[in-house]
């Protein structure tokens, strides 16, 4: 066995490691690392710092994967020296440890430009675990941030600081934010959707000086303006980490020279990852390092043939929201630079969409996508392959109108890379999906770690699962509205993990700060929901009906309608009804079509009192919540009757009211299958059979006639209720804002609904109801504001101080 | 030009809540004032479209939407956003001064409907 030192256990040096033990084993392998933890996905700090993962959530090799290949694991030992001819390194724990081979993967390190203050408390750099943790806990609402450097690295930063409260500036020495990646017209919209994020960018600013004596203060540009900051991300580039292989003796310019067989000037080092040059070039992100990996490997284990020849670069943002893919070479043609190319655009202003491609000699030469990033696959696959795309030029910036969902992955063979991020081939996804079930992309990240890089293969992904997973399921993806790019499903995700309980609070730091009439609302409920009414209500988010709990009419004035559960009243109540009627002059008593009484024409500051008067619950008729249980006589009276629906309309009615769902939930109970409160075109119906219930659900008659699919069918009261609230529960949770049963059941489909619901495991459906009784125990009677109002003037006109008189 | 001495003490600030709207009835108009966190502004508080109460509109950012059929307008300027018709309501000077809120009745404006077309 011959002994292999690995220096650096990054994403490079781990990536190699794994493709040697796939050769024959012949290493004894020692890994140093001067980072305290195992290997982990660099990439994805970016989406801790965005709160969008934990720092457990990114380790790529724990302990036991050393463990298991006998690895001798080397933690927190920094290598400081090498000697090429002895063949030993040296730890900065004065270890000297020997080798036969030495793969040196030491990555590269952020440049910290040549500025006063630098060395003050609150400077950062964003490269590592610590980084992350250490702006983590720095950042928090109400502190000033500064990121020196609007590229990738530095874009990335500023949105994780910004997610994590702190009020952020991007301060960019050149006139466009990414340069490497985007023109001038790309750059221009990346700003303005920065911006709209609550971001300030100021560009072409060279910064001076860091302010403050010991602790960071402000930054000063050269034209000596000054902005003030707590803190500084400085994300002004990365340098290879070369300095050892300057030590070892080896070829060094940028970076560790190495040939297309990976090999450096000396025939027993090798080196991979961000510290080599290859071909003159130093990459700076990870698909060029498992292609390098794959090729060392097998010249390391001496199987020298398979060449490296370079990787075509893409980089893509990842920011939620922000879409922008960026690959090859986009600029056009030029005299000065003898570059002959042309370019194609498409660019739509109001949808923020721009689209460049660079033609050269047929071929496609660099690609810049902002807004829409769904085809940025389509462009890999020609530029690394070369393709000829003269015969596609009418379709350049759209793709082929599908005929055959499963084209594009079939065109491609198993061995190709689909995620370049993490090394995953179409071959590995296919096995996985016949050899592990996966189904859904959430399971294809879970099991090959496909798409959790910079996901810029998620369609690819998609596509694949499309065409080859027997089951798949597609992840529908509805956005609410302008004010927020993203889903109602990352919505209720984010609502979640960043702990976010107000309205202005998701709209400060995922929104565009303002939020519209429809997102106000919307986030309203889910907030809500999410939080089983533990939310911090805001009434301003909430349409003029739920600030006064009553229906706005076409002069004004409101609608009053009190609960009658089950549409069974008494005497006395609607004695008070008719008093209340005559005390107000109401304009109008209208008998409603959900059984109840509806009081129409009330001024808005009379509410508070008719409602005293009236002594009765809210009815909810004005709100996205429980609207009524319509019921028949039943076994009460009726001589078919053979289930008590009263009674049982009631109890559901009593269960389920106060409490607020996607859209009105209406509901009946009928006695019979004669159906004379018209159970079955209702949101939730029960329908009394002999010797059992049938829950039906997802019906409609008002704009949509939709007769309801049967969820269950069982024999007690108790459990046709309980599948009631299964259902109930299971659709305030998984709805979209405004989506009515009757869409919400046809979207998901009655099996999966039973599948999630009346079927689940007993514990799921004891959640289920557990989140229910959680959010009903907060839950209170609307109308009890008139003794408590949220504000002095809910209900109230202002009265001037002092009148002037026309 | 404000007419300086036509300033009239309305209510408290606190008598806003923040980013919502109320009304008030002074000298034959009825005015909606909104409480944007750094300032008030006022508007007249009927839409142009079928009468709806102003006040009683969601805000977004400096643009309220009316309650009825969701047209919105903008609270500096008056004039309808984002509308098909030219359309808009009168804006008075607001202001609050000692956490009082002052509307100045007589300097109300509007703009040229031209100029929204
Ligand atoms: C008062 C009432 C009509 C009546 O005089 O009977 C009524 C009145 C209104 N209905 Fe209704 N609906 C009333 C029973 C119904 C029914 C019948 C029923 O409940 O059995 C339906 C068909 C069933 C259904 O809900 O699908 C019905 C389907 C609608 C719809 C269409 C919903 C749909 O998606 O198909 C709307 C519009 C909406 O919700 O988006 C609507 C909306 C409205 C609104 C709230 C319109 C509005 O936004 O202002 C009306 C309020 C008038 C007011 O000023 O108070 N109303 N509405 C009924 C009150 C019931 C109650 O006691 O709460
Ligand atoms: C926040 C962030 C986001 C990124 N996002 C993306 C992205 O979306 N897409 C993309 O393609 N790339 C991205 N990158 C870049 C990507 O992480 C790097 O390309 C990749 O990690 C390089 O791998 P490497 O092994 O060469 O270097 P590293 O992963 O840095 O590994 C080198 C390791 O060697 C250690 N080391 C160095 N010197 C010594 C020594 N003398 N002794 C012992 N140990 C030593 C270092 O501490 C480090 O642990 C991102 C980087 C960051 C920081
Ligand atoms: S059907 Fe309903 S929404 Fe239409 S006018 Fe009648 S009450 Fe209003
Ligand atoms: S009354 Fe205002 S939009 Fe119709």
């Amino acid at each position: 066995m011959q002994r292999l030192v690995v220096v650096g256990n990054g994403m490079a040096g781990m990536a190699c490691v794994e493709q040697i033990l796939k050769h024959a084993p012949k290493f004894e392998i020692t890994i140093f690392g001067n980072e305290t933890h195992t290997n982990y996905n660099r990439i994805l700090l970016s989406a801790v710092l965005a709160g969008e993962k934990s720092l457990d959530d990114v380790t790529l090799h724990p302990i036991d994967w050393y463990r298991e290949k006998g690895i001798a694991l080397r933690l927190g030992v920094g290598i400081v020296d090498v000697d090429a001819c002895a063949k030993n390194v040296t730890g900065d724990d004065g270890s000297v440890t020997g080798f036969d081979k030495l793969l040196l993967a030491t990555g590269s390190s952020p440049v910290i430009p040549q500025i006063a203050g630098v060395n003050n408390d609150g400077v950062f750099t964003f490269r590592n675990m610590e980084d992350a943790r250490a702006l983590l806990e720095r950042s928090r609402p109400g502190i000033k941030a500064v990121v020196i450097g609007g590229g990738l690295l530095g874009l990335e930063a500023a949105r994780g600081l910004q997610v994590q409260g702190c009020d952020v500036t991007v301060v960019h020495l050149m006139d466009t934010l990414m340069e490497r990646q985007l023109d001038t017209a790309g750059g221009t919209y990346l700003i303005r959707k920065m911006e709209r994020l609550g971001m300030r960018v100021l560009l072409h600013r060279r910064t001076r000086t860091i302010l403050g004596e010991g602790r960071v203060e402000g930054v000063e540009f050269d034209d000596g303006d000054r902005i003030p900051a707590d803190l500084v991300v400085i994300a002004a580039g990365i340098r290879p980490n070369a300095e050892l292989g300057r030590r070892a003796g080896l070829t060094v310019n940028r970076g560790i020279v190495v040939n297309d067989y990976m090999e450096t000037s000396h025939p027993d080092v090798f080196a991979v990852g961000e510290c080599v040059e290859h071909r003159h070039v130093c990459y700076g992100l990870v698909a060029p390092l498992f292609e390098q990996g794959k090729v060392l490997a097998a010249t390391i284990t001496g199987n020298r043939g398979p060449v490296y020849e370079g990787t075509v670069e893409a980089a893509k943002l990842k920011i939620m929201g922000v879409d922008v893919f960026s690959a090859g070479d986009f600029r056009e043609a030029s005299p000065d630079d003898g570059i002959e190319a042309e370019a194609v655009r498409y660019e739509d202003s109001a949808l923020e969409i721009y689209k460049k491609v660079v033609l050269a000699g047929g071929k496609l030469r660099g690609v810049i996508l902002v807004g829409d990033t769904s085809d940025s696959h389509r462009y890999m696959d020609w530029l690394r392959n070369g393709v000829d795309v003269t015969r596609k030029r009418r379709r350049l910036l759209f793709p082929e109108p599908v005929e055959d969902a499963g084209f594009d992955v079939a065109q491609m063979s198993d061995s190709e890379t689909i995620c370049g991020c993490l090394g995953v081939s179409k071959g590995d996804i296919i096995q996985a999906i016949h050899t592990r079930g996966v189904n859904t992309m959430a399971q294809l990240k879970e099991s090959t770690r496909a798409s959790t890089g910079c996901g810029s293969c998620t369609n690819l992904c998609e596509q694949l699962l499309r065409a080859v997973a027997p089951e798949f399921q597609e992840e529908t993806k509805t956005t609410l509205c302008a004010c927020f790019p993203f889903s109602y499903e990352q919505l209720r995700e984010i609502l979640l993990s960043q702990k976010l309980k107000s309205v202005q609070e998701v709209l400060n730091v995922y929104g565009n700060r303002k939020g519209c009439e429809v997102c106000k609302p919307a986030l309203s409920y889910m907030l809500d929901m999410v939080w089983c009414g533990e939310h911090e209500e805001d009434r301003s988010a909430r349409f003029i009906n739920d600030r006064v709990h009553a229906n706005i009419q076409r002069d004004g004035t409101f609608s009053v309608v009190p609960r009658i559960r089950g549409g069974v009243t008494s005497p006395d109540e609607l004695r008070r009804i008719a008093d209340v009627a005559e005390k107000y002059s109401v304009r109008m008593v209208k008998i409603t079509g959900s059984q109840r009484i509806d009081l129409l024409g009330v001024k808005k500051s009379d509410l508070p009192k008719i409602w005293a008067d009236l002594g009765m619950p809210s009815g909810q008729a004005y709100t996205k919540g429980v609207r009524m249980v319509k019921t028949c006589v039943g076994t009460e009276f009726c001589r078919f009757g053979v289930q008590d629906s009263v009674g049982t309309g009631i109890e559901l009615e009593r269960r389920l009211e106060n409490l607020y769902t996607p859209h009105k939930v209406k509901m009946g109970a009928v006695g019979c299958p004669r159906n004379c409160a018209e159970a079955t075109v209702k949101d939730i119906g029960l329908v009394g059979q002999e010797g059992s219930w049938q829950v039906v659900v997802g019906g409609a008659a008002g704009k949509n006639v939709r007769k309801a699919d049967l969820l269950i069918t069982v024999e007690t009261t108790e459990a046709a209720i309980e599948a009631a609230e299964l259902f109930f529960q299971y659709y305030r949770e998984n709805a979209n804002y405004l989506e009515r049963t009757y869409d919400f059941v046809e979207r998901m489909g009655i099996e999966k609904v039973r599948k999630e619901t009346v079927y689940a495991t007993q514990p799921e459906r004891l959640k289920l109801l557990d989140r229910l009784q959680r959010s009903k125990a907060l839950a209170k009677d609307a109308w009890l504001e008139r003794e408590t109002p949220v504000h002095p003037t809910q209900f109230i006109q202002i009265e001037p101080m002092e009148n002037v008189f026309a | 030009m404000i007419p300086e001495n036509k300033w009239t003490r309305i209510t408290t600030a606190e008598s806003v809540p923040l980013r919502e709207g109320r009304a008030v009835r002074l000298g034959g108009v009825e005015i909606a004032i909104f409480n944007l966190g750094d300032r008030v502004l006022a508007i007249e508080n009927r839409c142009p479209h079928q009468g709806g109460p102003l006040c009683d509109g969601i805000v977004s950012g400096t643009t309220v939407v009316c309650p009825l059929h969701g047209w919105r307008f903008d609270l500096e300027s008056g004039a309808a956003v984002r509308s098909s018709l030219p359309a808009c309501v009168t804006v008075f000077p607001a202001r609050v001064e000692d956490g009082i809120i002052s509307v100045n009745i007589a300097g109300g404006s509007r703009i040229e409907m031209e100029d929204a077309a």
